[in-house]
């Protein structure tokens, strides 16, 4: 135990260790800001921007792999003349071919003590239509069929020694077979596999029996709704595959459910 | 302490009026023959292995409930090698003689020499068993005796005299020690375990695979059967024991597996398209199995020939029936465990499932029969008086309905297995706190624990 004396010592030596790094590494002063611009005091009232006669893109639409030439021309008081896109300072008149792989807007600025004057021309770029993708796997943004079910298709869950469809899980097989009509029409190869499950008590021979009826009474309530009794495979885990494994009832909830896979 | 005596008695008491029979007599009954088993030598390197050897020799004599292990710290210290180190007690000696201080008093016994040294107290067996090992030409041999200690010299006593042969190692020991431990048994008119198998599901955690393991009545030799790397359950063994029937999820829905044991090899049982083929077991005569399929819905009991062939239905699927166990004395009816009246009961019907009659009262859950070979009596699991899940093991006279509870509350006990010799069970129990093959006698005493790695269960105890 610190008494009170003790602690004090030890606050002072701290506040004395902090205040000696304080010092040591004091931060150096910021460095004076930079002198202002000098003024101008001699403006040109009589100037003017500059004038862009010319800037334009022939051929104005082009195939990809194809070139297109910008011709420019600008008059007046000019400083400099810079095109964008990477092609940078030009002279006042010219010419350039580009060759954009995609439609591009390019911008020439001309500058110059009156101001800065703009002028854009478009190349537009068509493409060949794109070689038809190698055997169309899943596309990403569909998913798989197991992530969809994942986030899409809910555990319905069941009574101990019952194979029934209460209340929420009718409402609950509703919406996954909603669910599941949606993950068919994306994936017509896949069947989906309906697993019945049981808590541990009953015994394990039992329970294959009931996770079975469990299975087909979910299966049955889908086909009602529409979803194709013959993309709907059904089989029983008993207890054997549990999620969890303690002796209280939520885990019995929990395990007492059927649960939906992705089949072959 | 006095209750659970009490309680004890009176069970053994109900056993042995239930089942009225001599087998049965002897392991519940009190008149057990004792017998004393020292710890026996080998002479060499052969004494290496005789920890072993000891161990085992105790073990299967203790275990198999045909006679009584008088306890070994009342022995004498000399234990007898062979029957030329034994001899009747002498006489006693004439009334000492006045006035002939000089001559040594006769000693009270032969610290192990005689044989009243073994039948007197604090021994007071009624048989001794003894011998030796040695190693001769690198084979393990082992002679042994059994003497009967009620008769009066070593010239009469002698019940059993044989050698033993076996590889120098310890499980040669093994062998030669289980070898004579049956021999022993079978004096005393009991089938000894030695030789017989206990099947089982073994998995390395309770979320991982499982796979059929194997192993002897004690717990050795224990190796795996199945390497599906699936869920492989429900392990059922045919009558003589070259063949294994099972159930594995490998192919997606749960379906039976016929297998030869040795060699380990797949007979290819055909399933019936269906969600659910499962529980197959044996019929008495070894050609067919009987198994629960839904191929006409969840779930009814049905008959095939080990190939898959012949396939039809013995009850109708409007309820889940399961674990169908035909009777093997007779061969003509089948036990079976159904949720047709409610939760699960044990039921019984005739070969074409006429005559269902249910055996359990109705309260609880049951599950599990399994016949005792004599035809008459079932083991299976009950929940009566106990919450839903706690199995016990319980016992029926089938003709009577009267049956004893062998296992009281000490976690989830399941999927009791009637050894060959009938007086004996395999059964499942998680009261060490993972799911354990145990096996004890047929009135519920000498538990023991047989394996101890990984999640084990559903014992199917057979040749």
């Amino acid at each position: 135990m610190l008494n009170r004396k003790k602690i004090e010592v030890l606050c002072l030596a701290v506040s004395l260790a902090m205040f000696a790094a304080g010092c040591k590494h004091k931060t150096p002063p910021p460095a004076p800001p930079p002198p202002p611009p000098p003024q101008n005091n001699t403006p040109t009232p009589t100037a003017t921007a500059p004038t862009v006669a010319q800037f334009s893109a022939e051929p104005t639409s082009i195939q990809r792999g194809e070139s297109s030439t910008l011709r420019w021309s600008v008059s007046g008081n000019v400083t400099s003349v810079s095109i964008d896109n990477a092609i940078g300072t030009v002279q006042n008149t010219g010419n350039r071919r580009v060759s954009p792989s995609e439609s591009t807007t390019y911008t020439l600025t001309a500058t110059g003590p009156g101001g800065a004057t703009t002028a854009s021309a478009t190349v537009s770029v068509s493409s060949p239509a794109p070689p038809p993708p190698p055997t169309a796997p899943a596309a990403t943004n569909r998913g798989t069929p197991t992530s969809r079910l994942d986030s899409e298709v809910q555990d319905a869950y069941f009574d101990y020694d019952k194979n029934d469809i209460r209340g929420d899980a009718q409402s609950t097989l509703t919406q996954d077979a909603t669910a599941i009509k949606g993950i068919l029409a994306d994936f017509p190869d896949t069947t989906i596999v309906v697993e019945g499950h049981c808590d541990e008590r009953g015994s394990a021979e039992y329970n294959l029996g009931l996770g079975d009826r469990r299975a087909s009474s979910a299966k049955d309530f889908l086909v009602q709704l529409g979803v194709p009794a013959d993309k709907l495979r059904t089989i029983s885990y008993g207890k054997e595959h549990p999620q969890c494994t303690e002796a209280t009832e939520a885990c019995y909830q929990k395990n007492r459910r059927v649960h939906f896979s992705a089949g072959q | 302490m006095k209750r659970i005596l009490w309680i004890a008695i009176a069970v053994s008491g109900a056993v042995a009026v239930l089942l009225g029979q001599d087998i049965f007599g002897t392991i519940s009954g009190g008149q057990k023959p004792t017998i004393a088993l020292p710890n026996l030598k080998g002479s060499g390197d052969a004494q290496r292995f005789m920890a072993a050897f000891n161990q085992t020799l105790t073990d299967d004599i203790q275990g198999s409930g045909y006679v009584k292990v008088a306890p070994k710290t009342s022995y004498p210290l000399n234990v007898p090698n062979e029957p030329s180190d034994l001899m009747a007690a002498p006489p006693p000696a004439p009334a000492p003689t006045r006035g002939r201080p000089g001559e040594i008093a006769r000693p009270a016994n032969g610290g192990g020499r005689w044989m009243t040294d073994w039948s007197g107290p604090p021994v007071n067996a009624n048989y001794l068993a003894f011998g030796y090992s040695g190693i001769s030409n690198g084979v393990f041999v082992f002679r042994g005796w059994l003497f009967d200690l009620s008769k009066d010299s070593p010239a009469t006593a002698q019940v059993l005299a044989k050698q033993y042969l076996a590889s120098v190692d310890e499980a040669g020991a093994r062998k030669a020690a289980h070898q004579f431990a049956a021999d022993i048994i079978a004096m005393f008119g009991g089938k000894s375990m030695f030789g017989t198998h206990i099947y089982f599901v073994h998995q390395a955690t309770a979320m991982a695979n499982s796979e059929i393991w194997v192993m002897d009545p004690d717990g050795g030799n224990q190796h795996a059967i199945s390497h599906f790397n699936s869920i492989s359950i429900e392990p059922s063994v045919s009558p003589d024991g070259s063949k294994v029937a099972f159930v594995s999820f490998v192919k997606g829905n749960p379906g039976i597996f016929v297998f030869s044991v040795d060699p380990v090899r797949d007979l290819r049982f055909y399933n019936q398209a269906a969600s659910v083929n499962g529980q197959p077991s044996f019929t008495p005569d070894g050609k067919q199995v009987v198994f629960q399929s839904s191929a006409h819905g969840c779930c009814g009991i049905y008959i095939a020939s080990l190939d898959g062939s012949g396939f039809r239905p013995i009850t109708s699927s409007r309820f889940i029936d399961a674990e169908p166990k035909v009777n093997p004395k007779t061969g003509a009816e089948i036990a079976f465990s159904s949720g047709r009246s409610g939760p699960e009961q044990i039921y019984r019907m005739t070969m074409d499932g006429g005559d269902i009659t249910r055996l359990t009262d109705g309260t609880g859950e049951a599950s599990n029969p399994s016949w005792n070979p004599d035809g008459h009596h079932l083991a299976f699991a009950w929940t009566r008086g106990y919450a839903a899940g706690k199995f016990n093991i319980f016992f029926m006279d089938v003709a009577s309905r009267s049956y004893v509870q062998l296992t009281h509350d000490e976690g989830k006990n399941e999927n009791p297995s009637w050894a060959p010799d009938g007086v004996h069970l395999a059964f499942m129990s998680n009261r060490t706190g993972r799911s354990q093959i145990w096996m004890m006698l047929a009135n519920g005493t000498q538990a023991r624990q047989l394996t101890t790695q990984g999640v084990n269960k559903s014992p199917a105890w057979g040749m």
